[in-house]
């Protein structure tokens, strides 16, 4: 094996410097819970690893606009142990709880989570329903850009060569919003969701829905924003009739493969399933 | 090639060594440091015998990179027994007999240590999850639960 190079800048701009010069397979290392274990089964064989953890505020929660900048590398086991962010986002919260065990909990980040881009990332189509952007620096700046536009293909993003997410802006709960996260594995912990679903709505005060987002994971090669759902629900009080069109339209986006965790037909009709319990949960949250 | 050298706190005790880029703290701690108490399972981070707390908080150290280690406080099995006089939890494991292989001993000591300090009074449901990233192929894991709910109660007084 070639001698790989470990770097761990201080400041966004030393990291981009590093990343954008890099001649081989450059990796950024968050909590590592992914990369090392690609590392060690030899699917990357990186050159250069610039580890951000260094960074200040690359590991902190900073309370911003009535919402949340997350670093990029902040672990789950923090985000689970922030009140506030457990108060306004407990969808995002627990997608994220859902990864792996308190040993990853302790490490596994959702900056890592959306730049390894699996299609079955628990944490991102909680984040996608919540309407969340990530910060990614490069060399030519910032940028802004809404968390589902990061995966392109499984283990792949669009992100340009020297450019890395800083962190992940959870916008300000609106009132009346509730959101919330369901993955269906055959066991009770420690594994890759089948289907994940996120859903987060707005409720006026008579109950009616004024808005949605609906995210569904692991049936296509990205996390799924599924706008046809969003429509079964606004405008509805989310009766049979609205949760039965919800359950159509996701079943209708799906587009999964066949593997050993579930077959086509399992993952999409269970895709509606899930997707009809989390718009109840996002509901009742919403409610307050 | 050139190293990576690397000044960290291991139990207490300032330690500084040399490692490769990909080298993890479980590497650097059995194989440069002679710290063989954590083990090697998977080498994925599913199994858990290579726990340590890292800054205060549980990981699998197969899952560090040692290079990682500049600058923070690692916590292993080693520093677990104060001398000869063990930690409430080891105590409480070779009353019970909650070993037989004892490969994921060690892992599953760091872990229950670290439960009780964040839950001094967990509930089963709460134990059996939080060592869920800990695998045990001999025991069947309940009397491992059973000592641990044992020590919490103990320390409790």
């Amino acid at each position: 094996m070639a001698a790989i190079q470990y770097e761990a800048p201080t400041t966004v701009e030393d990291a981009v410097g590093l990343l954008s010069k890099a001649k081989g397979t450059a990796r950024v290392l968050a909590g590592g819970t992914d990369l090392l274990v690609q590392m060690r089964t030899g699917r990357v064989e990186p050159s250069l690893i610039v580890d951000i953890k260094k960074i200040p505020q690359i590991r902190k929660i900073k309370s911003e606009k009535g919402g949340f900048r997350v670093g990029a590398a902040v672990a789950g086991a923090e985000m689970s142990e922030h009140a506030a962010v457990c108060k306004a986002w407990p969808g995002i919260v627990e997608a994220f709880d859902l990864i792996g065990s308190t040993q990853i909990q302790g490490r596994a980040s959702m900056g890592g989570n959306l730049c390894n881009a699996s299609p079955a990332a628990d944490s991102v189509p909680a984040l996608v329903a919540a309407g969340a952007t990530a910060t990614v620096a490069g060399p030519k700046g910032t940028r802004e850009v809404p968390v589902e536009k990061i995966p392109a293909g499984p283990g792949k993003t669009s992100l340009a060569k020297g450019e890395f997410v800083v962190d992940i802006v959870l916008p300000a709960r609106k009132a009346g919003t509730g959101d919330a996260y369901l993955r269906f594995i055959p066991r009770t912990e420690m594994d890759i969701a089948v289907v994940g679903v996120g859903i987060c709505l707005t409720l006026d005060k008579s109950g009616t829905c004024t808005a949605a987002r609906v995210a569904v994971g692991a049936v296509a090669p990205t996390v799924l924003l599924v706008e046809d759902a969003a429509k079964a629900l606004i405008g509805t009080k989310l009766d049979d009739a609205a949760m039965a069109a919800l359950d159509k339209a996701v079943q209708a986006a799906c587009k999964p493969i066949d593997d050993k965790r579930g077959t086509i037909a399992y993952r999409t009709k269970v895709s509606g399933v899930l997707a009809r319990r989390a718009a109840a949960i996002a509901a009742e949250r919403a409610k307050g | 090639m050139s190293k990576y050298h690397v000044t960290t706190s291991i139990n207490g005790e300032e330690v500084e060594f040399l490692c490769e880029a990909q080298q993890t703290l479980l590497d650097v701690l059995r194989d440069e440091l002679e710290l063989t108490g954590s083990k090697e399972g998977c080498s994925s981070g599913d199994c858990g015998a290579c726990s340590v707390m890292v800054d205060d908080r549980l990981v699998c150290s197969c899952l560090v990179l040692a290079t990682e280690a500049e600058g923070a406080k690692v916590e292993t099995i080693e520093g677990m027994a104060d001398g000869d006089q063990l930690h409430p939890l080891q105590q409480k494991f070779l009353e019970h007999a909650a070993l037989q292989c004892g490969i994921c001993t060690p892992g599953i000591l760091i872990a229950a240590k670290a439960l009780l300090e964040k839950h001094p009074d967990p509930s089963e449901e709460e134990t059996r999850y939080w060592l869920a990233g800990n695998l045990c192929r001999c025991t069947g894991y309940d009397k491992i639960i059973r000592a641990v709910l044992d020590t919490a109660a103990e320390m409790r007084g």
